[in-house]
Order: C-alpha cells, then sequence, then structure tokens
C-alpha cells in the first residue's frame, strides 16, 4: 500500500519537479535494555514513514511532542541510523556515504534548532560560530570566509555586520540569536533546510518576522525546507504541503490550504479544534477534545494508533489492522479506514 | 476609586523596580486595573515588558534585589500593602491569591509524591491534618481531571499536561479567591493545552473562582478572557471588555500585537513589530512605544495620559 501511494507522489510530481530528498518506508527504533543489558522491547519512534521533498518545496510536519518528529529529523539529518528503510538525496543512499559523503551530505542540509540560545556556543563570537562550519567544510582562505560571512549575515539581516561579529551570543536579543543561528545553516549554501520548531522559543511578534525571512530565504536560493511544529496556525504562511504525524506514522499528507479546509483524520481534526483564533466567544464554549494521551511508543494499539481516542472508530476494524493511505480527494492522502 | 460590591482586586499605581548596577530596572511602573468576582482578566505582552513582575508583586514574591515597591492592592476592599509580612503569609499568599508559576509542571519537587505536595499549602493554611488534606487532594485533583490514584505518584511518572494540572491542583487547594496564572500552557503541546483551557473554564464556572492570565499568546488567552489588559514597558496601555478588544483594539501597540498573530483560515498575512521594546532601565521619556509606533505624532514626547474611550482605558494621545 505504502508503495501505491508513493506512486501516486511521483506520477504527478516527477515530471514536473526533481525530488531531492525521499525517505522510504522509513523505521528509528530504538531497543529497550533491561539492568543494561537484556533485550526489553523497542521505542518505535518512527515507524514506517514514507515521503518525497521536492527542489524548491516547503513541506510542514506537524505533530505533538512524542509522535516521533524529532527521530525523524536527527534521522535525515544523519546523527541516528535508521533500523530499516531508507533515505536516498539527491540520488545517493545515505547509508552507503561513507565520511567523506556524510561531509558533503552535511555541507548539504542547514539545520535550524529550536532553542537559539542552547545552540550557539556561549564562549564563541558570532563570527566564531558561523566561521566553524566553513573551516570544517575546507574553505581555506581567510578572506573568503570572512566573505561568506557577509554576505550570509546580510541574508539574515544582522546589518550593520560589524555590530555583530564581535557580540556574544547572550548580548543578543531571541530573534537575533535565531538570526545567527539561522545564517549558520545557510552558510554552506545548503540545498535542504532542516527548520525544527523555529519560532516557538520565540515572541509572539517576532515569529512572524523570523517566519518571513525563512521564505524569503526559500525563495531566493530555491531551497527546500522541512519545517517541524507544532503550531498549525503557523504552517499556512509558510509551506506547500503538511504532513500530520502521531504516534511514529503519517496519518494525512496534503497541501496545506487542503488540510486545514477539509480535514479528514480524526486527528487532524482534533489539532485544528485545538488550535485557537483570539476571538472573545472562545471564553464560552468548551472544546470538544479527544480523550486520554498520544500513546507509548513502546506499545502502540494495534491496527489504527489513534483507534483508542477516535470516537469515529469502526469496531472490528480500527483496532485490528493498520490503514493503508487512502486517497479521498486527489492528493490528499490519509490513513483512516473512514475513507477506503 | 469606587468599590462596588462585585469588585475583588483593585490595584492604583503598583510600582515594583529592581536595583541593578545600570540603574533602577522599571519592571512594574504605575499599574492600574480592576478585576470583578468571578471574571479573568488577561495581562498581554512582549516578554520582558514586565508582566511576570507584575505577577510577583501582587504577590509580594519579591527577589532579593528588588528596590521601589509602592502603590496600592485592594483585595476586597482591603489594601493588602499595608499588611506586614508575617500577615502577609497567613492571610493572603496562597490564602486568599495563589499562582500557578511559569514552567510550573517542572517545578514540582522530583522526590515527593505529587499527593503530598498538592496537600502541603492546605496543611500549612487550613490547618487541617493529613488525613482530611489528602481528602482535599482528592476533590482538587477530580476539578483538574486528574485521576485519583495519581495521588501515590511521583512527577517524573506524569505526563507534562497532567503534571500541568497538579500545579494547578496546588494553587487551588487552599480555595483561593484570585489565582494568578504565568503562561499556563506555553509549553505544552495543542491538544494538551486545550484541555488545560477547558479545565481553568469549568474551574472558574464551579467554583467561582477569578484568574489573572499572564501570557504573550494571544490566540489562546482568548479562551479564557473575560477583560484584557496590554502591557507595554512595564505600564498597561489598554484594559477593556475582552469581546471588544478582540474585535477592535485601540492602541496602536495592541493593534500591532493583534496584527501579529497568524491564523488558520483568511488570507491576511500576519505583520510584524519592527523594532525593539526599550530596555527597563533607559526608558523614553513621553510614550514609551512612540519609537515602533506608526501613528505618532507632536504630542507623543510627552506621557500620554490614560483616556477613556466608551467604558474602555487607552494610553494614548490619539483618543484625547
Amino acid at each position: 500500500m505504502v508503495a501505491v501511494s508513493q506512486e501516486i507522489d511521483k506520477e504527478k510530481n516527477v515530471n514536473v519537479r526533481k525530488t531531492v530528498l525521499s525517505v522510504d518506508d522509513l523505521h528509528v527504533w530504538f531497543e529497550l535494555k533491561r539492568f543494561g543489558f537484556s533485550h526489553a522491547g523497542y521505542v518505535k519512534a518512527v515507524d514506517g514513514v514514507t515521503f518525497d521533498i521536492y527542489n524548491g518545496e516547503t513541506i510542514a510536519i506537524v505533530g505533538e511532542s512524542g509522535c516521533g518528529k524529532s527521530s525523524l529529523l536527527k534521522t535525515i539529518l544523519g546523527l541516528y541510523r535508521p533500523t530499516t528503510g531508507k533515505i536516498v538525496f539527491e540520488d545517493k543512499d545515505l547509508s552507503e556515504l561513507g565520511v567523506k559523503g556524510m561531509h558533503w551530505y552535511h555541507s548539504n542540509v542547514g539545520y535550524v534548532q529550536q532553542d537559539p540560545y542552547g545552540a550557539l556556543a556561549p564562549f564563541m563570537t558570532i563570527q566564531k560560530i558561523l566561521e566553524e562550519p566553513l573551516i570544517i567544510g575546507g574553505i581555506k582562505n581567510k578572506r573568503d570566509r570572512f566573505q561568506r560571512i557577509q554576505k550570509a549575515m546580510d541574508e539574515v539581516k544582522l546589518t550593520p555586520v560589524g555590530d555583530f561579529l564581535d557580540k556574544y551570543p547572550h548580548m543578543l536579543s531571541g530573534g537575533q540569536q535565531q538570526r545567527v543561528v539561522i545564517a549558520r545553516s545557510m552558510i554552506m549554501d545548503p540545498k535542504l533546510l532542516i527548520a525544527d520548531e523555529p519560532v516557538s522559543m520565540l515572541d509572539a511578534s517576532v515569529r512572524v518576522e523570523i517566519l518571513r525571512l525563512l521564505s524569503n530565504l526559500q525563495e531566493v536560493h530555491n531551497l527546500s525546507v522541512i519545517y517541524i511544529t507544532h503550531d498549525l496556525s503557523t504552517v499556512s504562511y509558510f509551506s506547500e504541503r503538511i504532513f500530520v504525524m502521531y504516534a511514529g506514522n503519517l496519518v494525512e499528507k496534503a497541501k496545506v490550504r487542503q488540510l486545514i479546509d477539509t480535514p479528514r483524520h480524526p486527528y487532524t481534526m482534533a489539532l485544528l479544534t485545538g488550535t485557537s483564533e483570539p476571538d472573545a466567544k472562545n471564553a464560552e464554549t468548551y472544546k470538544d477534545l479527544p480523550p486520554g494521551e498520544p500513546p507509548s511508543l513502546v506499545h502502540p494499539p494495534s491496527g489504527c494508533r489513534f483507534h483508542p481516542r477516535c470516537s469515529r472508530m469502526i469496531a472490528g476494524l480500527c483496532e485490528q489492522k493498520t490503514p493503508p493511505d487512502f486517497e479521498p480527494d486527489a492528493g490528499h492522502l490519509v490513513a483512516c479506514w473512514l475513507y477506503q | 476609586m469606587m468599590k462596588q460590591d462585585n469588585n475583588l482586586l483593585s490595584i492604583e499605581n503598583l510600582v515594583l523596580y529592581f536595583n541593578s548596577h545600570q540603574g533602577p530596572v522599571q519592571a512594574v511602573d504605575g499599574v492600574d486595573f480592576v478585576l470583578n468576582i468571578n471574571r479573568a482578566v488577561v495581562i498581554l505582552g512582549e516578554s520582558g515588558c514586565g508582566k511576570s513582575s507584575l505577577a510577583k508583586a501582587i504577590l509580594r514574591l519579591l527577589p532579593r534585589n528588588a528596590g521601589a515597591y509602592s502603590g496600592h492592592i485592594y483585595l476586597r476592599g482591603n489594601d493588602i500593602m499595608t499588611l506586614n509580612e508575617e500577615e502577609f503569609r497567613q492571610n493572603i499568599r496562597w490564602a486568599s491569591i495563589s499562582m500557578v508559576p511559569q514552567a510550573a509542571m517542572n517545578a514540582l519537587n522530583p522526590v515527593m509524591r505529587v499527593g503530598d505536595q498538592v496537600s502541603e499549602p492546605a496543611l500549612v493554611h487550613l490547618g487541617v491534618d493529613k488525613h482530611g488534606a489528602i481528602a482535599l487532594v482528592k476533590k482538587m485533583f477530580q476539578h483538574v481531571g486528574v485521576p485519583e490514584d495519581f495521588i501515590s505518584r511521583y512527577p517524573f511518572e506524569l505526563s507534562g499536561g497532567m503534571r500541568q494540572r497538579v500545579a494547578i491542583a496546588m494553587a487551588l487547594v487552599t480555595s483561593p479567591v484570585l489565582v494568578i496564572l504565568d503562561e499556563p500552557t506555553s509549553a505544552l503541546d495543542v491538544l494538551t493545552q486545550a484541555n488545560i483551557f477547558n479545565v481553568l473554564k469549568r474551574l472558574k464556572k464551579e467554583l467561582g473562582i477569578s484568574f489573572i492570565l499572564i501570557t504573550h499568546d494571544i490566540a489562546t488567552s482568548s479562551e479564557l478572557a473575560d477583560d484584557v489588559a496590554i502591557m507595554y514597558a512595564g505600564q498597561i496601555v489598554e484594559t477593556g471588555d475582552a469581546g471588544r478588544f478582540f474585535a477592535e483594539p485601540l492602541h496602536p501597540y495592541a493593534k500591532k500585537l493583534m496584527a501579529s498573530v497568524p491564523r488558520l483560515h483568511g488570507d491576511k498575512q500576519p505583520d510584524f513589530i519592527s523594532g525593539r521594546p526599550p530596555s527597563l532601565i533607559n526608558l523614553p521619556k513621553g510614550c514609551r512605544f512612540a519609537d515602533r509606533c506608526p501613528s505618532r505624532y507632536e504630542k507623543c514626547i510627552d506621557d500620554p495620559p490614560v483616556i477613556m474611550n466608551n467604558d474602555r482605558k487607552v494610553k494614548c494621545w490619539l483618543y484625547s
């Protein structure tokens, strides 16, 4: 079934755009050990995830904490090894890249961390922070390095550049720190940018500024971006497609407007209900939310993983068989038996 | 100021400065507002505008570097600023006004069972015995939606949402009339957040509690708000009824703040506020928002008065 959905994905887009990264039936399991040695099961953080991302496309992965989105991201970054499944970047399988190949890969993938202050070394000046990836990337000429630092800082609007070069991260505001993080992720001119909740630690008024900056960079450099977040309201301004992740699976994949206007999966509907818009009427009503909490990834529920919390569960089916991807509307994939 | 019957808390000219090497940090600088019984007021503002300091000032939880601290806080007509430290501790803090501090879910004692932690304020303030306190805890757990058998669990055995509920139960166990919530859901997931707000709404209805909700998240704040107060650089620049505020904010800062909220539906692009809030040490003269304000004019070099505009108060020359 997964292969089928992939076919559909490919048929529609392959002639139009080039695939940058494709993730194929990815599983990332972490072994649990009892007393340090005997096997005690697996944490199935990512359990069968398949998607492609095209050149110049932004996708958003939305899910709650503990749904496996960080494990997915770290595996894509090459920090974890897949248990099974493949990650292919520009027709090269990550598992077949050697040390040099991984160097090449890392210079092509930028990473924007969630907490800018935690991501910047407190004892390094901004210049040193931005210079480090260039040194590791093998740019020997000091003047070249300086030029690229200036260009990157210019692009993220940390200007005048001279004012910031000798500063330490704690001297900057949260928004400026996040700009440094973005400049660092962009400095090797990557093709793919992975942004892990880049604005969740920032003030509301700064959030929009940073999101705009990211979307400008994306346009100017024709970047592919994977934007990871739990906040659906910021997604619509920034991404083309949204993937909703629940308990290690992608349960719904669709274009942004499609997903927000006509959500199909009961979990997506719940997420949309849970997201507030500023309206005084909110205070008068209770929200209708699914009971319970996301399941443990060690013993996920059988069948559809959302079935214990789902109000539209079909007895005898949902708890027994894992739903494949159905396509109720063109290009709108949803792993839910309601749409068989 | 008039002291009406349904008036619970009224704050007049509250000031709290902190001492620093560069001079006093004017975190709370002449705040006035009124809160009626069984209402919820939301205090909205960017980080560093003094909203958490305002909560601390109300509860008199002052750090060691606190400097000037003055003004009046009337709780049901009595000025609690005149009480001495011991009276305040016995009668006000947690007995009448309690607080759910920022990141409260991570502030629970990791080596104490949650039931014991929640019962502690009851033992100290209500003079009940261990048995009675546990009974109270059970009642509170029911109100906030924590299963009763969680009483003997440790914090690490609970999810973030459950821990936050426990922290709320801890603020409720002494049956205070007012609970101050400082960013109660900012570290939580969407569904957990929505669930906590369901709980807070229910508590307000069932127990008749009043809330002061301090947050920078405008969208979720509307889940609880009856009244809104906008704070900027240590001062309140607009107060008013939530319905009218969310429909049409008055102060230019409030307008900008509302425009920065990303929305799910509609095509309106969110905007951002250029510039940064002023340092609370070197505050500009005149209107503190003037530097960033799109509609500033000559008058803004003087400090604007608080102007009444159809029952709403706004500190801006535009409405004079």
